[in-house]
């Protein structure tokens, strides 16, 4: 625990530095507030734009976990699919690569064009963007236990089902949240991104990626640097949200989550 | 007139094995384990000690020749045959009361039935007070009575051991050779038992089957005719010195093959 306060207060000590070293440039440099607002101002916006920014955050948050729930669903019963035989994996893992490849700036557009401009679209582009990473880890899980496990359940007359269920599945667990901690910081950014393209600009209605534009089309700098800081807490949720979730998950009985130390 | 005809519990003839096109890895298997025997195979790596054991649990098929257990084929007999594996394979995230459940409840049993054998087997081999702890809490010797509990859970008439005690320490080693024995004078169960160590296999054994490698095959048949009981004192006595002796010299013979 001490040690614990000794960290947080190490980082927090970075972070004052850094707040101080922002200062002197600007006193320095004498750069134009458009340019680089002090930490002073960026401070005094996101108070007295708190409702904008939080409406931002919350909207941009629900896209991204949409996007993320939707994809641990799918990715999981794409994974049990894959599962099932080499041979639906070698026809269908290819697939599985393209959806990491492909750019999502080059197909938000089409979404755009299919959906129209709202937080579905911005959902659907966080799922498409971080679904191979579920779908990857979970059917390596599934597929990599042990050969005497199978041959344990097999002795006992074990149905397919039962063999899929009562041992792929919980042995894939640790190897799904691999996948979802890699999938939630990807589900961020996709929100954030596909709200460049394809966010709703009605009033009330636009999140964090949207604000961005309009804030640099304003030169609104302060409420800029207010809404990447909010940006980066989403991050930081998603990050602990999943940690939290793993750790209360597997602590018990596996390896890798015993509580984390921060050395 | 009718005789009695003896069904041997596990019977092997004439069988072969290889895999693919591959050498050998058994060639022209001979043997007979007849009810309630402890038989041990034992030789130099590469013998095919363990395919034998997938070979009576129809884990594998035979390349040629037939393998009958209690008269019937391997597979339909599964329901009788209990295997427990080198490594302990208990499932990490299941508590030591549920990875004993889980050959019955694979099996079908009811709840009730569950629960009840579930206890008794914990009591059994002395468990009960880690019933709830899950096995990265507990020891090698341990883990190995989980698995030996979840083994016998299931009633088995076979119980067939690959080298279960081969990770664990002597002292352990030496308990477990023990409590198996008690267990089996209580259940009257026939094992096949797979080992590297010479003194487990006489311990334990009423027949050491010798195997050769390249391609395996059965070297020699030493029945083991120490006094049962068989208790610790047994490890100091002469005569099981003079048959761990025996044993050994076929087993530098066949490794000379």
């Amino acid at each position: 625990m001490r040690q614990r306060l000794i960290t947080a207060g190490n980082a927090l000590a970075v972070f004052a530095v850094l707040l101080l070293l922002w200062q002197i440039v600007l006193w320095i440099f004498r750069v134009p507030a458009f340019m680089l607002p002090s930490p002073w101002s960026v401070a005094r916006t996101s108070a007295t734009r708190f409702a904008a920014l939080a409406g931002a955050f919350a909207i941009t948050g629900e896209e991204a976990l949409g996007g993320l729930l939707a994809s641990v669903v799918a990715g999981v019963a794409i994974a049990l699919i894959f599962a099932q035989s080499r041979w639906i994996r070698r026809m269908l893992y290819p697939y599985t690569l393209l959806l990491q490849t492909v750019p999502i700036v080059a197909i938000a557009p089409l979404i755009l064009m299919w959906v129209g401009a709202g937080t579905a679209s911005v959902t659907l582009i966080a799922f498409i963007i971080s679904l191979a990473p579920i779908i990857a880890n979970t059917t390596q899980g599934l597929v990599s236990v042990e050969e005497n496990m199978v041959h344990l359940f097999l002795m006992h007359s074990a149905s397919p089902t039962q063999v899929l269920f009562k041992l792929r599945l919980p042995h894939a667990i640790p190897s799904l949240f691999v996948g979802i901690r890699i999938a939630s910081g990807i589900a961020v950014i996709g929100a954030i991104t596909g709200e460049l393209y394809a966010g709703s600009s009605r009033v009330g209605e636009g999140g964090l990626g949207y604000s961005i534009l309009y804030a640099s089309s304003q030169l609104q700098t302060d409420y800029l640097f207010a809404l990447v800081l909010a940006a980066t807490v989403l991050g930081f949720c998603f990050f602990f949200l999943v940690m939290f979730l793993e750790w209360y998950f597997l602590h018990r009985w596996h390896e890798s989550a015993r509580t984390p130390e921060v050395d | 007139m009718t005789r009695d005809v003896v069904v041997p519990e596990v019977d092997f003839s004439g069988v072969c094995k290889q895999y693919g096109n591959g050498a050998a890895v058994l060639k022209n298997i001979n043997l007979s384990i007849a009810k309630g025997e402890f038989v041990s195979l034992i030789g130099p790596s590469g013998c095919g000690k363990s395919t034998v054991l997938k070979l009576i649990s129809g884990l594998t098929m035979p390349s040629a020749g037939t393998i009958r257990v209690d008269g019937m084929t391997p597979k339909n007999a599964r329901e009788t045959i209990s295997y427990i594996f080198q490594d302990a394979t208990l499932l990490p995230w299941r508590t030591v009361r549920r990875n004993v459940a889980l050959s019955l409840e694979l099996e079908g049993a009811g709840l009730d039935r569950r629960e009840k054998r579930t206890a008794e087997l914990l009591d059994l081999v002395g468990l009960q007070h880690v019933a709830d702890s899950y096995p990265r809490e507990l020891s090698g010797g341990m883990k190995m009575r989980v698995s030996i509990a979840r083994a016998l859970a299931t009633n088995p008439r076979l119980l067939l051991m690959d080298e279960p005690f081969a990770a664990l320490d002597e002292m352990s080693r030496d308990r477990l050779n023990e409590e198996i024995l008690r267990l089996r004078a209580e259940q009257k169960w026939t094992a096949v038992f797979v080992t590297h160590s010479v003194a487990e296999a006489v311990f334990l054994s009423t027949r050491v089957v010798v195997l050769a490698p390249n391609p395996g095959r059965v070297f020699a048949i030493l029945p083991v005719e120490l006094p049962q009981p068989r208790t610790s004192a047994l490890r100091s006595a002469r005569e099981f010195e003079e048959c761990v002796g025996q044993v050994s010299h076929k087993l530098r013979e066949a490794r000379a093959q």
